[in-house]
């Protein structure tokens, strides 16, 4: 597989910290940079309930995409009744145009596990699994290296460091369903299962892997654990907005001069990550949007390329942080078209349990390839825009309910697009097959 | 119910059984092993078919509907054996908007099959993947395991007549 | 356990804090349309029928898988969740070849209830036109995947109650379909023990009864709530 260098890490990096300044296999590399420090600290001197107190303070919040407190669902789990309990750490990167959760389990597995591990101490865990793409190769070989080397050590595995506390890590691999990222499916799917959501309540935290009580956070919200335990939670509260802390890594690509993986703090404005680090658009052309939060995210137009990054801002202007994919378009790709591959993702990845999200998504779906074919009407255009609202409404999970994200935010700011498809027959972008509809309509 | 004592009696004497084994006893034939199961099946065959179903279905002790509805519910499990070479084109946002789709048509002329399926003569399968994760080198293919980045229908084109060509 | 007290559709009453919407508005005579649930079945929460509002929730919640709690104040019917339900049932028309007039259960199906129920007098999305299979190897049974809405009613009856785990749901999304075994042909399977529940809480002519013609199949699912309550009281 290929390693890549960060693009970019501010002064200030938490997660992408000592990049490639240490060898990711080896547990000795990894004391240099502060490893197991935390740990060490978190065991010997910090009951659990002061761990999720520190937590709660640095205001982190998951970096899977909603943004769920960190430290209200570590409390959350550490109050549930029933044992045992576990944590679980969604590696499950799905988005397409996402790399962030790969470079970091790549680069930093000890931190990773390190993170995971103090979760176990707060909410009283014994077991935790890690849930890794099997696209992933090896991601899951320096994964499973380091859990043996944590073993050896005793950072795994029965009384860690001398202390009473025992805890043990489990790779699984997904297997090709993005699905699997929504928490529910994920637990179905280490438990063996078809990876089907169930509706929510119970929550995972009072219901979850095995009907036990399990937290559940994605990589970068693990890798973030570590070193607000080492510096202290007004450290990290220090960075960021006001309700965003801390940083964010986004992986950047597309029509850009240069892709790459970046670490910034919250709050970091489009134009800063698209024109600074990223170098603007190659050969000359021109910026239209920046998709974020992949299948259930949006499209982001110029106008708004001054918005400072956060969960909130983002969600304002109908996208979603997602997991920090950021895929640059310039004037060379056609929004409907980009709607519609959106679209066939969401369709392909639907585990077809809830009707909105498996027929809904089909029928969207036919109706974007009229339009980029030129066969749609008015008519069809107001039957696509009731039909987002019933799958965005109806459906069981986050698939299917962000599924229509993409057709309503280009839709916001692009629907003249849409109209010259369906209007004019014309695909500004020249990317569309409308051209071919044209005769047959001039023959009807 | 019992758990299971015995080890499950492989189909063949092929000694890659031994290996699915291996995997369905490290987690105690419990029934939550069967992805990790299905994985150690694809990994040692290249594909799960109906008879390794059989066989995992037995070992952990599952009903068979199960086992064929988790198999056919991941992508990444193959039912069927798949060509001598294969080439996954990359369909994930940034592949796609740097041309990807033209890639995997450029391909598909070239082979004259579908992503999924194997040419008639077994030589090569034609498969596209979501997202590889290497995004910044749009767009991808990954030809035998080996990936190609910023790649062009040229280049590709090239590989992969040396494939059909040669016998 | 405790008991409490909500209002659903401007009415006052009460139910146990383990108790469901759902359950709460059928004690009392309150009508929400369902298809994926049956009593005695384990929740599925897929067929989004039993959606309500609940005042304090952005969300629609399903009725068949909400708790009670005490002060919810719950709507079954409005305008947004008749239309929202009516798209629900054109989409599963729409979804499958659904032709009532030569149907076995014309004039029984809960497809076609709950259509005539909601007022939906047409499909207002395309037509898929899926190409679906008919297995009728089974000697007693049969399945025509045609009319088949994916309630996955048949793979939790197999399992949860006769424990033969026959039927499960292979492939996904909108290839989606019920399979038997290894999407073995029904009469081949090893599992079957062709009790015929699959066929009774089949809410459409999907699983049918060999030999009935246009409107002749009439099924009886109560069963089930009664299997599920005897086998409570024996343990």
């Amino acid at each position: 597989m290929i390693e890549e260098r960060p693009l970019y890490i501010p002064e200030q990096n938490i997660v992408l910290e000592h990049n490639h300044e240490i060898d990711p296999e080896q547990l000795d590399d990894y004391f240099k940079i502060d490893g197991f420090a935390a740990l060490n600290h978190v065991l010997t001197e910090m009951t659990p309930p002061e761990v999720i107190d520190q937590l709660s303070r640095s205001g982190l919040r998951g970096r899977g995409g909603a943004g769920y407190p960190t430290g209200l669902k570590w409390q959350t789990v550490a109050k549930a009744q029933g044992s045992p309990k576990y944590v679980i750490c969604n590696g499950d990167e799905g988005d397409p145009g996402a790399f962030m959760d790969r470079n970091v389990m790549e680069a930093y597995p000890f931190k990773v596990l390190e993170g995971m591990t103090i979760a176990a101490y707060a909410i009283g865990a014994s077991q935790g699994f890690i849930y890794v793409r099997a696209e992933y190769p090896l991601a899951v070989q320096r994964l499973k290296n380091a859990i043996r080397q944590m073993e050896k050590h005793n950072y795994l595995g029965k009384n860690i460091a001398g202390t009473p506390f025992s805890f043990d890590i489990d790779v699984r691999l997904g297997a090709g369903a993005f699905v699997c990222g929504e928490e529910t499916a994920l637990i179905a799917s280490i438990e063996g299962r078809r990876g089907n959501p169930r509706p929510r309540p119970p929550y995972p935290a009072e219901h979850g892997l095995f009907g036990c009580p399990t937290l559940i956070n994605n990589v970068e919200t693990f890798a973030n654990v570590a070193p607000i335990l080492r510096n202290g939670a007004e450290w990290f509260a220090s960075i960021g907005t006001e309700k965003s802390k801390g940083t964010k890594v986004f992986a950047l690509s597309g029509r850009i001069a240069r892709a790459g993986l970046i670490e910034v703090p919250m709050g970091t404005t489009l134009r800063e990550i698209v024109f600074e680090i990223g170098g603007g658009i190659p050969d000359g052309k021109a910026y239209k949007a920046v998709q974020t939060g992949g299948p259930s995210g949006g499209c982001i137009p110029s106008d708004y390329l001054d918005v400072p990054v956060d969960y909130e801002s983002l969600l304002n202007l109908g996208s979603f942080m997602g997991s920090g994919g950021m895929i640059v378009m310039d004037e060379t790709s056609c929004m409907v078209d980009v709607a519609r591959y959106f679209m066939e993702f969401c369709m392909s990845e639907s585990c077809g349990k809830c009707v909105p999200c498996r027929v809904g998504t089909a029928q969207m779906y036919q109706l974007l390839t009229k339009i980029v074919h030129g066969d749609a009407t008015l008519n069809d255009l107001a039957l696509l825009e009731t039909l987002c609202d019933m799958v965005r409404t109806t459906s069981l999970c986050g698939l299917g309910q962000g599924a229509p994200n993409p057709v309503m935010s280009t839709l916001r700011y692009f629907r003249d697009e849409y109209i010259a498809h369906i209007v004019e027959k014309r695909c500004p972008a020249g990317v569309c097959p409308v051209h071919k509809h044209v005769q047959q309509e001039v023959s009807a | 119910m019992q758990p299971i004592s015995t080890k499950p009696t492989p189909p063949s004497d092929d000694k890659r059984w031994r290996i699915v084994t291996a995997t369905m006893r490290r987690h105690g034939f419990r029934p939550d092993a069967l992805i990790e199961t299905l994985h150690s099946v694809q990994e040692a065959f290249g594909y799960v078919d109906d008879e390794a179903m059989r066989f995992v279905a037995r070992g952990l002790q599952l009903p068979p509907s199960r086992v064929y509805g988790a198999a056919t519910f991941y992508n990444y499990f193959m039912l069927k054996p798949q060509g001598e070479h294969t080439c996954v084109v990359c369909l994930g946002t940034a592949c796609y908007i740097k041309g990807a789709a033209e890639v995997l048509e450029q391909l598909q002329l070239l082979t004259g099959v579908k992503p999924g399926e194997t040419t008639p003569d077994k030589k090569v399968s034609l498969l596209s993947a979501r997202c590889m994760g290497a995004c910044g080198l749009a767009p991808v293919v990954v030809l035998d395991g080996e990936v190609n980045g910023m790649a062009s229908p040229e280049a590709l084109t090239a590989k992969v007549e040396e494939w059909t060509h040669h016998d | 356990m405790s008991v409490v007290t909500l209002k659903i559709d401007d009415r006052d009453v009460s139910g146990r804090d383990d108790e469901t919407i759902l359950e709460i508005a059928r004690e009392n005579g309150i009508v929400i349309p369902t298809l994926c649930y049956l009593e005695g079945l384990s929740i599925a929460g897929a067929c989004r029928l039993c959606l309500v509002e609940v005042k304090g929730s952005s969300k629609l919640l399903p009725a068949c898988a909400t708790r009670v709690s005490e002060g919810m104040e719950v709507s079954t019917q409005s305008e947004r969740l008749t239309h929202y339900r009516r798209m629900i049932i054109e989409m599963l028309f729409a979804e499958g070849n659904h032709i009532c007039s030569v149907c076995v259960s014309n004039g029984h199906c809960q497809l076609q209830d709950a259509a005539v129920a909601l007022g939906v007098d047409h499909i207002g999305v395309p037509y898929l036109y899926p190409n679906r299979t008919v297995d009728a190897s089974h000697e007693l049974f049969g399945i025509d995947h045609n009319r088949c809405i994916l309630c996955a009613r048949c793979v939790r009856v197999c399992d949860e109650v006769e424990g033969a785990h026959t039927w499960d749901v292979g492939a996904r999304g909108i290839e989606a379909r019920v399979i038997t075994d290894f999407r073995t042909p029904w009469g081949d399977s090893d599992t079957c023990t062709s009790c015929g529940k699959c066929v009774q809480v089949c809410p459409t002519g999907a699983l049918f009864a060999k030999g009935k013609s246009a409107g002749e199949m009439m099924k009886q699912s109560e069963f089930v709530q009664y299997l599920v309550a005897m086998r409570g009281r024996q343990s």
